[in-house]
């Protein structure tokens, strides 16, 4: 680096990729990107905080508020988490309704980010076309829970609403339907050159980075590495669901689309398999409403990766401690090491790539002192 | 190219957007939207109050006001109240169009008649 070359370029903190606020600091040379200073914090909520304020069941909602898109994740690691400070079981049928509810948000998360992705690449058409079909899962998700977001179908202990045979043709048919619309999709992502120009080679992440800076979810799988929590871990009743971890070799943004991609093509197996399997029961039991002074950790493959929450109970109603990690800061390190070397007209693509989810994130300030 | 077929086969459909509120919108059965409650039925037992995770439900125990103080600008529309409930005096209704331009409408109170 030669003294006077390198400009600094502020890059946000008004909507850098999604339509959220963070701040990367590039510094640049010429059109290529040296260094990265990402500042978070911009959207710090206290919700650890208010956590330890409130009770159990209370904090159910706030975990759900955590995230808009990915908000049934986090009450399944919520739920998991408190539910594992007594080694509570919940029913069978409510396992399976949980784990149909976190499919269709995986889907639900996936094609609004391939759509966003399209976006960015300059390719519209395909952004709508996937936002469309996403509106029938919004639909599928609003019949089952009764709403669109934020479906508070998780309770501690099991569900609280069940799905009816009819609701279950009615998923069906319309998986079929997606099912076919996404397998074209991926057709027309595999061919059309404005999108392959703008992703394919654009943000190399190598798999020795990706397991150094700890990348996790679709970013990691799209390097070329089989992980997922869903089978290195199975939560809920995915040991005995036969289903496949993608990965790619492309290691590119391209490969990341991809990934995301044919991820929706299993969860669709997924949630037909759970559909017909699913058995006739109780949808909960009968949780405690305070907790012995115990520890207990959740892990919930999100759509955009590990998701861990961890709590720490003391006896009394409410927490006394509450930690999340969001999947976008197990990311963020490798989005800064992919970023380095980069057009600057690539940032915007790379920082997508990765699915961020900035608000999850931000739950540290950075204080100067004084 | 590739995208060709599929805009040849939006020809003939007709747009999906409804012209919202000139023409009644979707409403999927077992929408969570304002919640009521059966003053005949209530037994003024707090359990709402305390099941509330945003403090929206204020229970009055004595006096000519008791009765239920719900708060529809606090609500997070969780129906927690209505599971919560003993009698099932609480019933969520499909109700969503519920702005207002006064934040005096957006209390209600329920009184328990004597």
């Amino acid at each position: 680096m030669r003294y006077g070359t390198t400009i600094k370029v502020p890059f946000g903190p008004q909507h850098p990729a999604l339509k959220e606020p963070e701040c990367f600091l590039f510094e640049v040379e010429g059109d290529f990107v040296v260094n990265v200073k990402p500042r978070i914090g911009y959207i710090h909520r206290g919700i650890e905080k208010a956590f330890e304020n409130n009770t159990y069941m209370h904090d159910l909602y706030l975990a759900e508020r955590i995230c808009g898109i990915c908000s049934h994740a986090h009450t399944v690691a919520f739920t998991q988490t408190v539910e594992g400070l007594v080694s509570l079981e919940i029913p069978q049928r409510a396992q399976y309704i949980r784990l149909i509810m976190a499919e269709l948000e995986r889907l639900h998360s996936h094609s609004l980010w391939v759509g966003i992705a399209a976006h960015e690449a300059g390719f519209d058409t395909m952004f709508m076309y996937l936002w469309r079909d996403r509106e029938m899962i919004m639909d599928l998700m609003e019949e089952i829970s009764g709403n669109r977001v934020l479906h508070a179908i998780n309770t501690i202990g099991g569900v609280r609403r069940d799905i009816n045979d009819e609701q279950a043709n009615k998923i069906r048919k319309y998986l079929d339907k997606f099912e076919e619309n996404i397998k074209n999709y991926i057709k027309v992502l595999e061919t059309e050159n404005t999108f392959l120009k703008r992703t394919v080679g654009v943000g190399i992440l190598k798999p020795s980075d990706a397991i150094a800076l700890c990348a996790v979810g679709p970013t990691l799988r799209a390097s070329g590495i089989k992980n997922d929590v869903r089978k290195d871990d199975p939560y809920l009743l995915y040991d005995e669901i036969p289903f496949e971890v993608i990965t790619h070799d492309g290691c590119d943004v391209f490969a990341r689309t991809i990934v995301r991609c044919e991820e929706m093509l299993e969860s669709i197996k997924i949630i037909r398999y759970a559909l017909d399997h699913m058995p006739k029961g109780e949808l909960k039991v009968k949780a405690p409403r305070t907790f012995p002074p115990n520890e207990s950790i959740g892990r919930v493959e999100a759509p955009r990766g590990e998701l861990i929450h961890y709590t720490k109970s003391n006896g009394t109603s409410k927490p006394e401690r509450y930690k999340v990690r969001s999947p976008t800061l197990g990311n963020l390190a490798s989005v800064c090491k992919t970023l380095i070397g980069a057009h600057i007209a690539d940032i915007p693509m790379i920082l997508a790539g990765i699915d961020p989810c900035f608000s999850c994130m931000d739950r540290i300030l950075i204080k100067k002192r004084s | 190219m590739s995208l060709f077929k599929e805009a040849i086969k939006q020809i003939p459909k007709k747009p999906v957007t409804i012209k919202y509120p000139f023409e009644p919108g979707i409403i999927p059965p077992g929408l969570r939207g304002l919640p009521i409650w059966d003053m005949n039925k209530c037994i003024l037992c707090v359990l709402c109050q305390n099941a509330c995770p945003v403090s929206a439900i204020k229970m009055i125990p004595k006096g000519p006001d008791a009765g239920i103080v719900y708060d529809l600008s606090r609500c997070i529309f969780c129906a927690e109240c209505a599971d919560a409930c003993p009698k099932k005096a609480i019933t969520i209704t499909d109700k969503f169009e519920l702005a207002t331009t006064s934040k005096s409408e957006l209390i209600f109170h329920y009184k328990k008649s004597q």
